[in-house]
């Protein structure tokens, strides 16, 4: 007892010392690096000035495109730090609760399409309006809409937009007997995607060993429902999920390849969809512009030139993002302007040529050169062409507050246990509208 | 919330040991430091008395303020979402509820399928786990070449991360391309869809806790192993016990504690099982397949509140989580009574 005694006296006594010594050094160090600062600031003034942060989710290719480098150059007095969170359904509350907190959000924020809605009608006081500082007519109408709010606030610039396309495997097609000439295949199903479905039924009647045609029910139902103007909610912000006719004929063509044993029956973004690209086990997958780098990536050396692409049905729309400048941001003179910048046609243009991020300005479309490695992996596909006629003609689509989690009971529930567990399209349907009305449910 | 009650049980126990052992130690210490004031009420040696009762609490602080600001002020305040009708993207706009939160939680199909899935993955994980785990350390308790080689590799699953186990198990489960259907068509049976049926996700889900926890919870036993006295096997082996009687009558009651310790763990963290799961259901986790099969009430927690952004709900949930928790805790204890009272 004696010794414990003594030992954590002098314990105490150690513990004191080092504090005391941690601060002191601590203040040296402050001394220190206030004095550097000053000299920097005089001097090459490389350091310090503002730093401008932005949150993003995935791969937003700013950074890949060196983009962020190259306004650090032209704005000697702007440093910019990008703050990633990879997956969409941790970065989304996390951005709301930080705006509604009104600290912790950095300068800019992306928001996801999924999500702007619920941002443009919950959260518009929490953003700056973006639409007095920039030219509007530079973007795609209906990309300007989703970011609008009903008195006229723009609360987000867009970035990128995923006009859609077919993403076929023209060796499979051979094999199977069908057309391989991309503009001949389009004009087979334009106009309706029960024709592309329908496609499926002949290549399955001669299909390769081991293939199906599609990855799976649920990417067609995204698809056909991307170039509906009618979704889930209508203009008055009421839901109509069940009423609506876009989500019924999506419904209906999913429910065709559910059915039909032409799908592989993947989950899109897991594993086993990775790997079906590599081993080459599903002919077609719809694909808006963002997914040619992924395709090309899972797909490897074995898919090079197999794959082509041909437009799809209807002009439809999948994906893309908006970055808006919270109030809450401490510089937000400087934000806007890199807002701005990221976001003009030159810029979007770039981030093509990198990432294949479709731009959502027109103006850019002109001089959009994809790199050339993707180009011969599609077969020397005119992509530019294909994605730029299908972004100028999407309809102004109505989305809602929870268009998301209603879009994933959809699929994810409904039309999953049609397509893996064999149920009947009605009882998929049941299990869909069980699973809604939890979600609506307050 | 369970590392932090054990915490509490911790130290609620130690404080029942303390100022018994305390108070003898104290006064020898005063003794032995010859220089030690010995007249009361002098300034010092009141100065003396305060330290020796105001410094233990000053030492345990700092846990009991964090635990306040991480756990308690939370717990509370989430009680209180729970009572309301609260949105993720409109937090200040929030109206009283009452119990409705809790009433819609208990005719939900969803809730209780949850619940269902966490006892069945939990019974599904947690009793093999525990039973490799002792046939494991009795293997490790006896004399064995390069020991310490093998305690460390059956650490090593415990030691990867939750993240990087489960993508190697999705891919061993994938039902076309996987390893798992692929040898199981080589003895001829008929390929299992993993993550679509309902016993086989559920299945699948805990092979993934096995395979990470049975390796922690082996050492666990192997430690408490090696205290058993080494007479006790000898007089066993005198009486002409062959080794399963000797692990029968001998390993496993002088055990009871440290299984009965175990199977509390495993229990609280198969009550919360949440990262496999996740991981497992890939792209839309948080709904545990495509019929919640594999959803477990922590899922469907992360799902009301972040996903659906209905935080209201999500907080009834977590508050319903706790009270099952109490229930677990409380049969606990009357198990244990009972155990105390028949040895």
């Amino acid at each position: 007892m004696r010794t414990t005694a003594r030992t954590s006296r002098r314990a105490m006594t150690f513990a004191v010392v080092a504090a005391l010594a941690t601060g002191l050094l601590a203040g040296c160090a402050t001394d220190d690096d206030s004095g550097s600062d000053g000299g920097s600031g005089g001097g090459s003034g490389n350091k310090g000035g503002t730093t401008v942060t932005i949150g993003t989710f995935g791969v937003f290719g700013y950074k890949q495109a060196g983009l962020y480098d190259e306004y650090m150059k032209l704005h000697p007095g702007v440093t910019i730090k990008e703050n990633v969170t990879t997956r969409t359904d941790v970065y989304w509350p996390k951005t709301l609760t930080r705006l509604q907190a009104g600290s912790g959000t950095d300068d800019i924020q992306a928001i996801e399409v999924g999500n702007i809605t619920e941002a443009v009608q919950t959260q518009a006081d929490k953003f700056v309006d973006l639409g007095k500082e920039v030219d509007k007519s530079q973007w795609l109408d209906w990309k300007n809409s989703q970011a609008t709010t009903k008195d006229g606030k723009l609360i987000g610039l867009g970035t990128d937009v995923g006009p859609m396309a077919i993403c076929y495997r023209k060796d499979l097609f051979e094999k199977a007997g069908l057309e391989t000439d991309r503009t001949k295949l389009a004009a087979q199903w334009k106009g309706d995607w029960n024709k592309y479905v329908d496609l499926g039924k002949q290549y399955m009647k001669k299909a390769p060993n081991g293939t199906k045609y599609v990855d799976s029910a649920s990417s067609v139902y995204n698809a056909a429902l991307g170039g509906e103007k009618e979704r889930y909610y209508d203009k008055d912000g009421s839901v109509i999920w069940d009423k609506s006719t876009g989500v019924k004929k999506s419904w209906n063509a999913a429910m065709e390849v559910a059915t039909s044993n032409m799908s592989a029956k993947l989950k899109q973004f897991d594993k086993p969809w990775d790997q079906g690209f590599a081993n080459g086990t599903f002919a077609t997958v719809a694909c808006p512009a963002w997914m040619l780098g992924y395709i090309q990536e899972k797909s490897g050396d074995s898919g090079k030139g197999k794959w082509d692409v041909a437009a799809a049905p209807t002009a439809a729309n999948w994906g893309g993002s908006f970055i808006g400048v919270p109030t809450a941001s401490k510089h937000q003179k400087e934000a806007i302007a890199l807002a701005k910048w990221l976001t003009a046609p030159a810029q979007q243009a770039k981030v093509f040529a990198k990432q294949a991020s479709f731009p959502s300005t027109p103006s850019a479309y002109a001089d959009l050169k994809p790199q050339a490695a993707t180009t011969t992996f599609f077969s020397d596909a005119p992509l530019t062409q294909i994605f730029s006629d299908s972004a100028k003609t999407i309809p102004v689509q109505i989305f809602g507050v929870k268009d998301q989690p209603i879009g994933t009971a959809i699929t994810d529930t409904g039309i999953l246990q049609v397509e893996q567990k064999g149920k009947s399209p009605a009882q998929g349907w049941d299990a869909a509208t069980k699973e809604v009305k939890d979600v609506l449910d307050q | 919330m369970t590392s932090s009650d054990e915490a509490l049980a911790q130290s609620a126990t130690s404080a029942d040991t303390a100022p018994g052992s305390q108070e003898p130690g104290a006064a020898r210490g005063a003794q032995g430091r010859g220089t030690a004031p010995t007249g009361a009420g002098t300034w010092r040696s009141r100065l003396y008395r305060w330290d020796m009762k105001a410094s233990p609490y000053a030492f345990i602080s700092p846990f009991f303020v964090i635990f306040g600001a991480f756990s308690l002020v939370p717990l509370l305040y989430t009680a209180w979402y729970s009572l309301h009708h609260v949105q993720l993207s409109n937090l200040d706009g929030q109206t009283w509820a009452g119990l409705d939160n809790y009433t819609n939680l208990f005719q939900s199909d969803f809730f209780w399928n949850a619940l269902k899935n966490t006892f069945t993955i939990g019974v599904l994980s947690t009793v093999p786990q525990l039973v490799a785990a002792i046939w494991l350390a009795h293997m490790l308790n006896y004399r064995l070449r390069g020991s310490t080689v093998w305690r460390v590799i059956m650490l090593t699953p415990y030691a990867t991360s939750v993240a990087a186990a489960t993508l190697v198990f999705v891919l061993l489960f994938s039902p076309d391309t996987g390893m798992i259907n692929w040898a199981l068509d080589l003895i001829g049976i008929d390929p299992v869809n993993w993550r679509e049926s309902d016993w086989g996700s559920q299945a699948a889900v805990s092979s993934i806790v096995i395979w990470r926890w049975t390796g922690y919870n082996a050492l666990i036993y192997l430690a408490a192993m090696q205290a058993i006295p080494a007479d006790l096997y000898e007089s066993a082996a005198l009486d002409g016990a062959n080794r399963w009687q000797q692990f029968r009558h001998v390993t496993i009651p002088m055990l009871r504690p440290t299984i009965l310790f175990t199977v509390v763990v495993s229990t609280i963290g198969a009550t919360q099982l949440f990262g496999e799961p996740l991981l497992f259901g890939g792209v839309s986790g948080t709904k545990g397949g495509s019929e919640h099969q594999y959803q477990t009430l922590g899922l469907y927690m992360y799902d009301q509140g972040w996903i659906v952004g209905n935080l209201g709900k999500a907080s009834a949930i977590a508050w319903s989580m706790f009270l099952i928790l109490l229930i677990v805790a409380a049969v606990n204890l009357l198990i244990t009574r009972r155990l105390r009272k028949s040895q």
